[in-house]
């Protein structure tokens, strides 16, 4: 416990869903050990590149790592898919940032993981699991060949209903539909836990809203130090304005003003924009990443700056 | 022994600095002023009266022996001038450059109240320079005291209290956030006005004194400060985190991209090197006519900054007037020189947006003086139908800062109403053996004052630790067998040896 680990973290396992999101496992003993659901971390992949806010999707205490799911929609965010391989380090992780998830207290809730989100969902499943409560997971995804975590999320929620947009797997249609299932066959759910992309978050906040249900959400604004000094992850909560990185991420979905929040995120579109644009030049100068695919959706961008 | 000086003996005018053309700068982020070079020292050294009441050693924060390091400037022995400043501050070379000396050691010089003051900080950063030119370093044979000493936090504050406790005996471990140790020297202040090879000279003086720096290091998240003093077997803690939380006033239209907090666009440009995009991967979209809130030095830093990003017109908008402005005077005269265009007594009253929620424009209402405020201030006041509507596509809020919440939110320390810190006089917080010292004690404030409170605290830490207060760095051995013998203040014989690295 002694030494802090300020340096070289180890990517100890990689883990391909699809061509876009990619998952990875990096040794960091200390911040296994202090983190707790709903909370974040800052990435840098290498000494030149930017600080990316990544939620945790899972830790593991004992093996001393961290899980982190990420997709590659940005320059950096397809640079970490092209060089972060098993073995490889990154340059910078810090974290566990932001307020845990508040977990307990409720008897049966309700937790939507979209896009991105599908993965941090997780440990927040399990902590409700663990804490007592009856779960109801809700996963959305494109389709039946975007399907993973399908038995670890079985194995910590009561009741399982997975989302696809053309109905392969599962009922057909966005998570919106799988909540309003879920609140016609259970009358008492007391809490809606939502992580997504900001779009998907505003609807499952804008599905509880007449059933009076606690929601709440994970934010993923822009942010630089995610330490509380830049405020770039200022967001309108109700009448006050906070920082996502400090003060969140955790909000209540009902007073989250998110067509602010998703103005604010295509605030460097221009400059990640042309730095995608050099990066795929660049890429298909070098001949190696020729094969990196366009995202079929971009509607959902990562909680990243690129 | 020379006649003594008088004021009629000395040079009367104050030796001017070579600076880069201010157009030229105003393109650049080289480094502002160049410095003096040896003859110019000389010149200005011989400015100093030594006169018997130094009212400039009881202006600095920290008492710097100033007339007796511009002595050793006039003798020639610059060495010995590092010697003695570095006696009480470790970072010469930084706070040459960033203190604020009109308001401390300059503004009470016994010349000043005839001619210029003597210039005593560009004097310093003269002596700090050619030491890290020179390769100079002060490192003395520490014994080893037995105690580990935490530090949270390598800024100006941090970096103050690590040197002090690490030549006390301590092992000192400072940790640090960012990837970079530095705090606001690495990520606030830019380049042209410190750069960061003088930074990274000055902390790798930190680290042969034997402390260790880890960055990546959240404090409160990671581990507490409770977990510190127990598990983690920290005899004492230092905190100095700074203020962090950037304000913002309120109006409508801040969420609007395009408006930031100084402290973002600083970091980018600075820490970050978004200037460098796209060879680093950091954006930041420059404005081209750029407004930034506030007259304080953070708000010099960001006009600055945006003029060498390739602004095409950058403007302050202050409610107060240009005497009121909390900047050094000679950030304000750079700005100035820069083609920085001042809108004093004006205030914002809401930003405006375009169609693609982009601020497009700034309303403002003129100000005038009213009566004396809380702070002594003339208190700002709206002139009634005098709005008026500036056109901008970058807002940047330099208006100050509020405390980081993170600490209290992850520890048991008492903090004020404000959200600060709160410590004894000492700086002892309500934690034993915890202390706590720079803005995120007193809120934003300067550089040397946050080193002055590394220092103070450290003075404390030793009491606390049942340290001896040796408080000085040993001068290295020379060929001469007393300056051997003697680089050792005497009583200091049975605590520590010197040795030459």
């Amino acid at each position: 416990m002694q030494e802090a680990q300020s340096s070289s973290f180890e990517i100890v396992a990689r883990e391909d869903f699809s061509d876009v999101t990619f998952l990875l496992e990096v040794r960091h003993p200390m911040l296994a050990k202090a983190a707790k659901a709903g909370q974040f971390v800052i990435v840098m992949e290498r000494e030149e590149g930017e600080r990316i806010p990544l939620t945790i999707a899972d830790f593991d205490r004992e093996a001393g790592t961290i899980t982190l799911v990420i997709q590659a929609v940005g320059k950096t965010t397809r640079e970490m898919q092209q060089n972060c391989q098993v073995g490889t380090r990154l340059f910078a992780v810090v974290g566990p940032m932001g307020i845990p998830s508040h977990i307990g207290g409720k008897k049966k809730v309700v937790c939507v993981g979209g896009g991105l989100g599908v993965a941090p969902i997780y440990p927040q499943a399990r902590a409700w699991k663990e804490s007592g409560a009856y779960v109801i997971g809700v996963v959305g995804f494109r389709n039946r060949g975007l399907v993973f975590w399908d038995e670890k999320f079985r194995a910590v929620c009561d009741e399982l209903i997975v989302c696809t947009d053309d109905g392969s797997a599962g009922i057909k249609g966005l998570v919106t539909e799988g909540i309003k299932q879920a609140i016609a066959k259970h009358p008492d759910i007391e809490e809606l836990v939502a992580i997504g992309p900001p779009i998907m978050m505003k609807g499952c906040a804008e599905a509880t809203r007449p059933h009076k249900i606690r929601t709440m959400v994970s934010l993923n604004p822009v942010m630089v130090d995610g330490t509380g000094m830049c405020g770039g992850c200022r967001v309108k909560i109700g009448e006050t304005v906070k920082f996502a990185c400090v003060d969140g991420p955790d909000f209540d979905g009902h007073l989250v003003d998110f067509d602010d929040l998703m103005a604010r995120l295509g605030r460097y579109k221009e400059a990640e924009k042309e730095a995608l644009e050099r990066f795929q030049e660049s890429c298909r100068i070098r001949g190696e990443g020729a094969a990196a695919p366009e995202p079929a959706v971009a509607l959902d961008r990562p909680s990243t700056d690129g | 022994m020379a006649k003594k000086k008088t004021i009629r003996t000395i040079p009367q005018e104050r030796t001017p600095v070579q600076e880069q053309d201010p157009k030229e700068r105003a393109r650049n982020f080289e480094e502002v002023s160049l410095g003096y070079r040896l003859e110019e020292a000389l010149v200005e050294a011989d400015r100093c009266l030594q006169c018997a009441d130094e009212p400039c050693v009881r202006g600095c924060p920290v008492s710097i022996d100033i007339p007796g390091f511009i002595q050793k400037i006039v003798e020639k022995h610059y060495q010995g001038a590092y010697d003695i400043i570095t006696d009480t501050n470790l970072l010469p070379s930084v706070c040459g450059r960033v203190c604020p000396q009109e308001s401390q050691c300059e503004g009470v010089c016994t010349v000043g109240d005839t001619l210029e003051p003597v210039a005593i900080g560009r004097l310093e950063r003269f002596v700090g320079d050619m030491a890290i030119k020179e390769g100079w370093a002060n490192v003395p044979y520490i014994e080893p005291s037995g105690y580990r000493v935490g530090i949270v936090g390598a800024g100006p504050a941090g970096m103050a209290c690590a040197a002090d406790m690490a030549k006390a005996g301590c092992e000192v471990v400072v940790y640090e956030a960012f990837h970079q140790p530095g705090g606001v020297l690495k990520y606030g202040i830019p380049d042209f006005r410190l750069p960061n090879d003088v930074i990274d000279a000055e902390i790798e003086k930190l680290r042969k004194l034997g402390i260790r720096f880890e960055c990546n290091t959240l404090v409160g998240r990671l581990f507490t400060i409770e977990q510190m003093v127990t598990e983690m077997g920290f005899a004492a803690v230092f905190i100095g985190t700074g203020a962090g939380y950037p304000s913002f006033m309120g109006i409508p239209g801040e969420s609007l991209n395009g408006v930031l907090s100084a402290n973002e666009l600083l970091t980018r440009a600075n820490l970050m090197r978004a200037r460098d995009f796209p060879n680093f991967d950091t954006p930041l979209q420059p404005g081209k006519r750029v407004t930034v809130i506030g007259a304080g030095n953070t708000a010099m830093d960001a006009m600055r900054v945006s003029m060498r990003l390739g602004a095409e017109k950058v403007m302050c908008v202050y409610r107060r007037s240009k005497a009121e402005a909390p900047a050094r005077v000679e950030e304000v005269h750079h700005a100035e020189e820069e083609g920085i265009e001042f809108n004093w007594l004006t205030s914002p009253v809401e930003l405006l947006g375009d169609a693609n929620n982009k601020v497009r424009a700034m309303r403002c209402i003129r100000m005038e003086l009213g009566e004396p405020d809380s702070s002594g201030r003339r208190k700002p006041v709206p002139v009634p139908g005098s709005e008026f509507e500036i056109e901008t596509d970058m807002v940047v809020f330099a208006i100050g800062t509020n405390a980081n919440p993170i600490l209290g939110q992850t520890s048991k320390l008492k903090l004020n109403k404000w959200g600060y810190i709160e410590t004894d006089d000492s700086l002892a917080t309500s934690i034993a053996g915890v202390y706590a010292g720079g803005d995120i004690v007193t809120g934003a404030a300067t550089v040397i004052q946050a080193m002055g409170a590394g220092r103070k605290a450290a003075r404390a830490m030793k009491a606390y630790l049942g340290l001896r207060d040796t408080d000085c760095v040993y001068a290295p051995e020379t060929d001469d067998p007393v300056g051997r013998r003697f680089g050792i203040p005497v009583e200091e014989h049975n605590f520590a040896r010197v040795r030459l690295l």
